[in-house]
């Protein structure tokens, strides 16, 4: 169960970044008649983009540290456990 | 190495935090408006990946030459910063194609298409490292220099080949408002990619120690 965690947040953070990209994408997707009097230059919208190119910057150096710092403390944790069971010897039947 | 690790994620997160407000203060660039400020962490991304990449083929050839684990775990832990942060240049650069060239991605160009290929070796690195069984190490580390050699291809790649993505020229001509943000983006980078190597070098040291002890264990 704990294997699988790390996979549950990735895909998580896969799925918000592809629905941050589609709105991005299929919001261009759609013909709109130029109404008289608009300059009509700025057809799409660099907010969303910088928006969602940062917060995937951000929510990936996160979750990785956040990820890397459990995978470790389990670790140490086991290392901890198996050389104590060393230390104290094996057991007798 | 655990003293260094948290001092040094608390500088980077202090960088990290200031440079939002340096990025929204420097100038608009004069064609591409609001969607050119991705720049600032593009590039150190880019320049952070071919760092990794580096790290990661000097230390596969050090661990072919003289089979040192530490360089073998470097190596691992180089490989896997390689594909996160290359994962950041290939997600935040066609945001910032779709805007400046119209298009999300275009596979006329060298340099995209290198970048990919180099990100595909360091993913493939990580899988033949997972599912490769004994011995993947040494094929692991050969797949390690490959990457590594494809790298002046892949920075030169602007220069050399007709190509819609800006040359290395950009970097050098940039203006002191834009240079200052950028410089303190890479910095901010670096001491975030020194630490996360400390970091996973780390892990990969304890797990195996932790298959050692196991194997002791057993015995």
């Amino acid at each position: 169960m704990r294997t699988r965690r790390p996979l549950v947040w990735l895909a998580l953070l896969t799925l918000v970044v592809l629905a941050g990209v589609s709105a991005v994408a299929f919001q261009d997707d759609t013909f709109k008649p130029l109404k008289p009097g608009d300059p009509g230059q700025e057809t799409l919208p660099a907010t969303p983009l910088v928006f969602v190119a940062y917060a995937f910057v951000w929510t990936l150096l996160l979750g990785y540290v956040f990820l890397l710092w459990r995978k470790l403390g389990r670790v140490e944790r086991e290392l901890a456990e198996v050389n104590a069971r060393l230390r104290t010897g094996p057991r007798t039947p | 190495m655990t003293r260094v690790v948290p001092f040094l994620l608390v500088i980077a997160a202090l960088m990290f935090m200031r440079a939002p407000f340096m990025i929204d203060a420097a100038p608009y660039e004069s064609t591409m408006g609001l969607v050119q400020k991705i720049f600032y962490f593009h590039v150190p991304a880019a320049i952070t990946t071919f760092l990794s990449v580096f790290v990661c083929g000097i230390a596969s050839a050090i661990f072919l030459v003289r089979r040192k684990r530490m360089a073998d775990h470097v190596a691992v832990a180089a490989a896997e910063l390689a594909v996160l942060f290359g994962l950041m240049v290939i997600v935040t650069g066609p945001l910032w194609a779709r805007k400046a060239w119209g298009v999300w991605w275009t596979w006329g160009d060298a340099r995209l298409v290198m970048t990919f290929v180099m990100w595909m070796v360091f993913v493939a690195y990580l899988l033949l490292r997972k599912f490769g069984g004994p011995g993947s190490e040494v094929l692991a580390a050969a797949a390690g220099i490959f990457g590594m050699v494809l790298v002046p291809f892949v920075y030169w790649s602007v220069n050399y080949w007709r190509t819609v993505h800006p040359s290395t020229d950009v970097i050098r001509t940039l203006p002191p408002e834009m240079s200052s943000v950028l410089s303190w983006c890479i910095y901010s980078f670096f001491v975030l990619y020194a630490a996360l190597l400390l970091l996973r070098t780390q892990l990969e040291s304890h797990r195996a120690s932790l298959d050692e002890a196991f194997l002791a264990l057993e015995d």
